[in-house]
């Protein structure tokens, strides 16, 4: 059936099973690379995107449970030449290795700093309890967290 | 299907970046199916001296002897690896491909200096076996030592640089030696107005010319980038969702596939009842080879609901060995065995012995676990097969592709794409296999992606290890005899050109893992000295047929390992056995220092040779300023601090490392907080530093991962550990140590390894911090805090 998703400002309208993951829908029937598959059970974060302003795992969330939230993905922060600013302070730390977490780590941060901009760096480790990163790129990524905020602080 | 499954042929137990009881298999023939690093290894004096034919350096190139032929891209030419578009921009062709490692980066900054080439000019095509050298698997820490010597990607781009002069000074009417080249343009060094671009000499032409071997290599001192840092090339189009992983490729037509696993290991496929799953929405067709089974419909979540329906039946598994027992277990099976190294007078030495010294080792099957669960496209509706793998093995995967769908590897293409961070054979492979299974059976294109349990559950773990190690010390309190003794379990490992049967795919689909061979007793060692697996420790001569190899003092010294049949596919994860080898050595040279109240510095010093690992040691001591005295060192109260040293020469030859590990140990509850960790490592000329200091932290912090939480677990029937709540990784939410990294260029010797070095050694250092700070000794990975729990109350 018809649902209508409003992701990173566009407006779109798929044809899918309502209890498809939106996982799926984002990276199949609308091409976008920033969320990705990890394990399809919520646990690791490589699937976040962020709705109503909070990070949520896709890879578990019904399509038809996020219709009309405004939904925004890796790719609707910024771009390579013009990266948001999170995006760029892991540019700037090269807190990466082969990347495929960083959609997860960079939205569940962008998400928790915005509703915590002041948040202590025990906060900020505990925001990120659910996210993994398996080349263990954590002490770069944390420190690119935390310039971030002292600079939208 | 078409296509029989055809016997493979005998490959050697073990890939010698993967088998336990590698060191022998270093010295075997590539033509005997060795995989590409024992081929380097074999032919290391040629690749490093290479004073004979002019040929033998694009052996190296090749993932081993004979593949040559398989690829219809010649090595031995320039234009294979260099081209120069007619706006002078530089593609260039590698046979080494990125995984995370960040070698797309430091290869672009190779070629941008060998050529006199700015960086953004440089385009870097990797490991598509339509157009790049076959250079075997990526992996094994060989990437920086076969690119970055004179041979290879390196060689090639020094020919084409002399190439370039040599076609400025005809152009220029000139004498070659008159040519300066910079940016891309070759001008007359005394009147710079005189030059032509790269463009102009040969834009849009080829070289035409072999890879010359006596080309010449710029002079680190000249470097401009290489060497330098350099932020990653990729990193910008990662951290905006832009980049292209292996998940994102998508073919016109293309429809998805989810495979159905055995519920048991060695269970049997008896039926399939496609009926339970004919109505589904978007469902396509069932799949079937022999135990192989895969859904294909037109939605990715559609194949996944229909595979989750298929009511298959399947016979009851193997069994397998109970855990608790496990490392027993492996002392009492048909193994074969091998001796790295043996004086022949360990036991009369240590008759002679002022003090015997003896403890026992156990390292669990640890998984890859990458965070994407693997991905593959493949398109095999006609003759020509094109398969998108994030495959570390391009040429092998093409050649295991063909053997599983029965068709002349010619036919096959494999682009690699990047994909999640592998750490060794993760499910990449096994992956691509199902993608052309699935796409053979429908007639489509199909991406394929595993659920989490199918990668966790199938996937070849990182070997389990039993060690017994024993020294001899004389009244000094010196080491004067070592004995190391293992046990590892291997079954499969990277498939390499001809054993599709090594990873979990290839076998349900009817094809053999390699055999397994016992051979009891081990043959007495022969050729050199050859420590590929770690299996000797640091402080022993190595002396193998009069020459001594090894990096320590230690004279009486033997060395045997025991390889077992696995009840699980195992491969080669991060520092294979290396790991799990320097973690029993390490971990036991401070024991034995603390028996004689040595400093763990100054009695790991006492028994070294090597002046590049004693510098390493020092290093690391010096930066986390090591305060000189004898373990253990109880500090009282509820929470106790400790340090802890480790150092390894990586795989014998291939990188120098030590490590300083901090922790604090809470006595009640038995966790350890690791707090500062201080890495040393040389591996030869630095080609990117911050790519070389990215490589340490992760290593370290992948190690300390592995050295706290991590095990493969199972029941009578199967594997248990089967996603991120049973399969315990560290995550963003850990508190995280500091980490300094020292380091240490060696601008003139041999390019080395850096990615295996640091995690080698983390669970040692951490160990012996431990033991420090409380006097107890932690013998078994994973550290929980039930373990450290128990050896502090065994330490009181």
């Amino acid at each position: 059936m018809p649902i209508s998703l409003r992701v990173n400002g566009r407006q779109h309208t798929v044809d899918v099973d309502p209890a498809t993951p939106l996982l799926y829908v984002l990276s199949d029937d609308l091409a976008l690379r920033g969320p990705k598959f990890g394990c399809g059970l919520g646990q690791c974060g490589a699937c976040t995107v962020i709705a109503r302003g909070r990070a949520i795992r896709s890879c578990v969330t019904p399509v038809s449970a996020v219709e009309g939230a405004e939904l925004v993905t890796l790719e609707g922060l910024g771009t390579a030449d013009a990266p948001h600013p999170l995006q760029r302070a892991f540019i700037e730390h090269q807190a990466a290795q082969c990347g495929f977490c960083l959609n997860g780590v960079i939205l569940t941060a962008k998400a928790f700093l915005d509703q915590s901009p002041k948040a202590t760096d025990a906060e900020i480790q505990q925001a990120m309890s659910g996210v993994l990163c398996r080349c263990f790129t954590n002490v770069r990524m944390l420190h690119a967290i935390k310039q971030y905020r002292e600079k939208t602080a | 299907m078409t296509g029989r499954p055809a016997t493979p042929k005998l490959v050697a137990l073990g890939p010698s970046d993967g088998g336990p009881a590698s060191p022998e298999l270093v010295t075997s023939r590539p033509s005997e199916g060795g995989t590409r690093r024992e081929f380097l290894k074999g032919s290391g004096a040629l690749v490093v001296c290479f004073s004979a034919s002019a040929l033998e350096p694009f052996a190296l190139a090749q993932g081993r002897g004979g593949a040559a032929q398989r690829s219809s891209v010649d090595a031995r030419l320039l234009d294979s690896w260099i081209g120069i578009a007619a706006d002078g921009s530089v593609t260039a062709h590698t046979g080494k491909c990125e995984l995370g490692q960040g070698i797309q980066t430091a290869q672009t900054q190779l070629i941008a200096e060998e050529l006199s080439v700015a960086v953004d000019r440089v385009t870097l095509i990797m490991c598509d076996t339509s157009i790049c050298p076959d250079q075997g698997t990526t992996s094994g820490s060989q990437s920086h030592p076969a690119n970055f010597n004179h041979a290879n990607l390196a060689l090639a781009c020094a020919t084409a640089r002399e190439a370039l002069i040599d076609l400025a000074a005809t152009r220029l009417a000139v004498p070659r030696d008159a040519i300066v080249v910079d940016r891309g343009v070759a001008a007359v060094r005394s009147d710079r107005t005189k030059s032509a671009t790269y463009g102009e000499l040969v834009g849009g032409r080829t070289f035409s010319l072999p890879v010359n071997t006596n080309a010449k290599r710029k002079e680190p001192r000249e470097w401009t980038v290489l060497g330098k840092p350099m932020p990653r090339v990729d990193l910008p189009a990662m951290a905006t969702g832009q980049l292209e992983y292996v998940d994102n490729v998508r073919v016109p037509g293309m429809v998805h596939g989810a495979v159905v696993r055995p519920p048991e290991v060695g269970a049997a496929l008896e039926g399939v009842d496609e009926s339970s799953v004919r109505n589904l929405p978007g469902f396509i067709k069932v799949v079937v080879r022999k135990n192989f089974v895969g859904v294909v419909a037109e939605k990715p979540w559609q194949a996944i609901r229909a595979a989750a329906a298929l009511k298959a039946t399947w016979s009851a598994g193997s069994g397998l060995p109970r855990q608790a027992d496990f490392y027993d277990h492996l002392r009492t099976q048909p193994s074969r065995d091998t001796l790295v190294v043996d004086s022949q007078d360990v036991d009369d030495t240590a008759s002679r012995a002022a003090t015997i010294v003896k403890a026992t080792y156990r390292h669990p099957y640890q998984m890859h676990g990458s965070m994407g669960s693997s991905c593959a496209v493949a398109d095999a509706r006609d003759d020509r097969i094109t398969v998108w793998s994030s495959t570390q093995s391009a040429y092998p995967t093409r050649s295991g592709v063909a053997t599983l769908l029965g068709v002349p590897v010619e036919r096959v293409r494999v682009v690699f794409t990047r994909g999640s961070g592998c750490y060794g054979i993760n499910g990449a492979d096994t992956v691509s296999y199902d993608a052309a299974l699935l796409s053979h059976g429908v007639g489509r294109p199909v991406r394929v992606q595993l659920s989490r349990k199918d990668e966790m559950a199938w996937e070849n773990y990182g070997f389990a290890y039993v060690i017994d190690e024993r020294v001899a010390l004389d009244a000094t309190g010196t080491i004067i005899a070592w004995h190391h003794e293992s046990w590892a379990p291997s079954l499969g490992g990277r498939p390499g050109y001809d054993t599709p049967g090594n990873v979990v795919t290839g076998m349900l689909a009817g094809f053999e893992p390699a055999p397994f061979a016992p051979r009891n007793p081990a043959p007495a060692p022969a050729g050199r000295f050859n420590n590929g697996a770690n299996a000797a420790p640091s402080y022993v001569t190595g002396c193998v047929g009069g020459a001594c190899g090894g990096t320590g003092t230690v004279k009486s010294e033997r060395v045997l390992t025991h390889t077992i049949r696995s009840p699980f596919f195992t491969g080669p994860l991060r520092s294979p056995s290396r790991l799990q080898n320097t973690f029993a050595h390490e971990s036991f040279m401070d024991e034995i220092a603390a028996r004689v109240k040595a400093d763990p510095v100054e009695y790991r010093l006492r028994h070294l040779r090597d002046p590049r690992l004693i510098d390493v040691v020092k290093a690391a001591a010096k930066a986390a300023a090591w305060e000189s005295r004898p373990s253990p060192r109880p500090s009282p109260g509820a929470v106790a601090h400790g340090r802890g040293i480790a150092c390894v020469l990586y795989e014998g030859d291939n990188g120098y490392c030590a490590l300083v590990a901090e922790v604090d140990v809470d006595r009640a509850s038995g966790s350890i907080a690791v707090k500062r960790l201080v890495a040393s490592q040389d591996c030869g000329p630095i080609s990117s530093p911050d790519g070389m200091k990215n490589q340490i932290e992760g290593g370290a912090l992948q190690g300390m991962s592995r050295a706290m939480g991590e095990a493969v677990t199972w029941d009578d029937r199967k594997v248990t550990s089967v996603d991120w709540r049973t399969y315990h990784s560290l995550t963003l939410g850990a508190d995280m140590p500091a980490i300094e990294s020292v380091l240490i260029n060696r601008p003139d010797g041999e390019a080395m390894g850096a990615g295996e070095t640091t995690i080698t050694l983390v669970a040692a250092a951490i160990g012996n911090a431990v033991f420090d700070a409380t006097g107890a000794r932690l013998r078994e990975v994973p550290f929980t805090p039930e373990r450290v729990k128990a050896a502090l109350a065994a330490a009181i």
